[in-house]
């Protein structure tokens, strides 16, 4: 039994459809992160999930009940906010034991949650103290807590880790897969940011336009991405697009003015027609230069033009064939700017996209 | 004025040992420039304007009626008296009765205080509503709402007496509190819920999924972190209701009459001789309130506009 099933889900807000006939299951346990842009309807998903919208078609089951008139609390669901949402007026314990209080749960048994919430989170000093005197971290630890207390199957994060500075959202991300891990709840995530995607999810859903592009897991996502939307979505620095004709027949290539790429090992999904117009994208950590491009079945020698070292890694920013073209190199790389160097890759580490559709062959 | 001219050089580095730690640099010039002056005596004079007023009525209404006679209208009083004070409040004559103000206050405590409580209790729930629970034409009901505000009250009065007559309050206590509580509802309702709309949005999510219903966040989560918006509310209305004259005269009926109708009854009394020094003590003793409820919690009606103000 899958522990949430959404069903032809559709909303709209006067004439501006939000959510288009969208489906989706997610199993018992999984993690889930829904992936995008602003604006692409991720909250709005979640919020139909927690019972905070209406939908204007369709069905939401948790747990196998349909819950699509259910109240929020009805539902099985603990929510984290990305501004936290904790009550300023009420003290940390005040803020756990709320939603306990108001389902009449029984006093002892609202102790040993709070405090197995609390020693989960290490939260246990601040009990006492009120949401004002607590650091940004902390708050978010009480709004996680907040929703471990309620005892749920579900979990729904509203982009937690948003607000928090970027060491803070590290840490906090470690502590969330562990928690997940040890609890082995239920969790849907929404977030733009992909890193947090990467790292948590065992299943990544990217949207777009109220309507998931791919539903796959992490390593999927980035190595055969569906279209060219979640190609350049996913990978940081983005991936490269080529532009270019497909050349079909016994040998597969790649060709564009002054380009003639070989594309021989390529996974195709389906043959293509030929003389298509197409994309070619290239991650810019598949891309090696000097040494190492030797053996590689696609080289040339490019003109370094920009040089941005980050420590871990450099980035090198270039063009192939007068089009724009970006890639990594070893952060201890002495590059200078104007200098020739020698680059190639992979075309099987390459993913091609039909151009009027943008998507993948 | 060239008499300030300053010399940079001169004033940056200065010895360089004790000034190590003190921020370096050249400072501004303080002087005080023409702007300035004109500005300062625009405020005294317009200090000077509103308080005199104050200072003619309260040294008056300290004097014997020999002294008032005198004419000397800014003089101090030569013999203090507070005989004045008393007759207004104990047994200055108001047309028929000669029982003093105090008749009218408790009238108008009787008004207000239920009419402050009713009201921002019914408004703040409308606001409330209005922002956080939206229906099918809420914001329709919304504007009509608002727009009610800008009708003139005494187009509606006659319709009003008509009303109030058939219900079988006309002339009452409970006909006053009926009427201001009718007439506070645009304003309040729209202070309310501009300042509930301004509250974070996942704040009532949160309540909503940790069950609480429609009272239950109300009362527990939204309610407590709103006590800036309920003083601006309670300062608005009973200033506004205590100095109500209008609806006082027409509906309370003449022994329920409010304290601002008496006052203009021991005002314009035209037997006798005018006692100058009773009328304004009279005066001041009816709007003492008001202006207690300023000084108390300005602060706070500062604060609450601005909150309320924010969002919207």
């Amino acid at each position: 039994m899958n522990s949430i099933s959404i069903r032809d889900l559709s909303l709209k807000f006067g004439d501006t459809t939000v959510l288009n006939q969208l489906n989706l299951e997610v199993a018992e346990g999984e993690f889930l992160v829904l992936l995008g842009a602003s604006g692409c309807g991720k909250s709005t998903l979640l919020n139909c999930i927690a019972g905070l919208l209406d939908l204007s078609e369709g069905q939401i089951f948790i747990n196998g009940n349909n819950v699509t008139w259910a109240e929020p609390k009805d539902r099985g669901i603990g929510m984290v906010f990305q501004s936290y949402a904790l009550y300023p007026q009420m003290s940390v314990r005040g803020n756990l034991t709320f939603g306990l209080k108001n389902a009449r749960v029984p006093k002892d048994e609202i102790n040993t949650r709070v405090k197995r919430a609390a020693q989960m989170l290490q939260i246990e000093p601040l009990l006492d103290r009120k949401p004002a005197q607590l650091s940004g971290g902390q708050r978010q630890r009480v709004a996680i807590g907040r929703a471990l207390v309620r005892d749920v199957d579900v979990f729904l994060f509203d982009e937690p880790l948003s607000n928090l500075d970027a060491k803070l959202r590290a840490e906090l991300r470690v502590e969330l897969k562990r928690l997940h891990q040890n609890l082995r709840n239920t969790m849907i995530y929404v977030t733009h940011d992909q890193v947090e995607a990467m790292t948590l999810a065992d299943r990544i859903a990217i949207m777009r336009g109220g309507v998931i592009q791919q539903l796959a897991d992490p390593y999927t996502i980035y190595n055969h991405p569906v279209n060219k939307y979640v190609a350049g979505f996913i990978g940081s620095p983005s991936m490269n697009f080529l532009d270019g004709m497909f050349g079909g027949g016994d040998a597969p290539t790649f060709k564009s003015t002054g380009l003639d790429i070989q594309l021989g090992r390529y996974g195709f999904k389906d043959g293509s027609s030929d003389q298509a117009p197409i994309y070619l994208g290239i991650r810019p950590e598949h891309v090696q230069a000097g040494e190492a491009s030797r053996e590689l079945p696609f080289t040339r020698d490019i003109n370094v033009e920009v040089v941005e070292p980050m420590g871990s890694d450099t980035l090198i920013w270039t063009s192939l064939e007068g089009q724009p073209f970006h890639f990594r190199m070893d952060g201890q790389a002495q590059v200078d700017v104007g200098e020739t160097l020698q680059i190639g890759f992979d075309p099987a580490k390459a993913s091609l996209f039909d151009k009027a559709s943008e998507i993948r062959l | 004025m060239t008499v300030e001219t300053y010399d940079i050089a001169q004033k940056t580095p200065r010895s360089s040992k004790s000034a190590a730690r003190e921020p370096a640099g050249a400072k501004p010039i303080k002087r005080i420039d023409p702007g300035r002056i004109m500005l300062y005596s625009v405020l005294l004079v317009a200090a000077v304007y509103y308080l005199l007023p104050l200072y003619v009525m309260v040294m008056t209404s300290l004097k014997g009626m020999p002294e008032v006679r005198l004419g000397n209208i800014f003089a101090p009083p030569l013999e203090i008296t507070f005989a004045p004070w008393v007759k207004a409040w104990d047994t200055a004559c108001t047309g028929l009765y000669c029982e003093g103000l105090k008749v009218g206050f408790w009238n108008s405590v009787q008004i207000t205080i239920p009419s402050v409580i009713i009201s921002i209790a019914i408004a703040s729930v409308n606001g409330y509503a209005l922002s956080n629970w939206k229906f099918k034409g809420s914001e329709v009901f919304f504007t009509i709402l608002i727009f009610g505000s800008f009708i003139p009250y005494q187009v509606m009065l006659y319709p009003l007496v008509i009303i109030t007559r058939e219900l079988g309050l006309f002339g009452s206590l409970q006909g006053v509190v009926f009427v201001h509580t009718i007439f506070g509802m645009p304003i309040l309702t729209l202070l309310f819920r501009n300042y509930f709309a301004s509250l974070p949005e996942e704040l009532f999510k949160a309540a909503r999924v940790d069950g609480a219903g429609f009272w239950g966040i109300f009362l527990k989560v939204l309610v407590p972190m709103s006590v800036p918006i309920f003083v601006v509310a309670i300062i608005l209305q009973v200033t506004g209701i205590w100095n109500d004259f209008l609806f006082g005269v027409i509906f309370a009926g003449v022994k329920n009459f409010p304290m601002t109708v008496q006052l203009n009854n021991i005002v314009n009394t035209t037997m006798g001789v005018t006692e100058y020094n009773v009328n304004m003590a009279a005066t001041i003793l009816t709007g003492a309130v008001p202006l207690v409820i300023y000084f108390v919690s300005g602060r706070f009606f500062v604060r609450g506009i601005a909150a309320g103000a924010v969002k919207g």
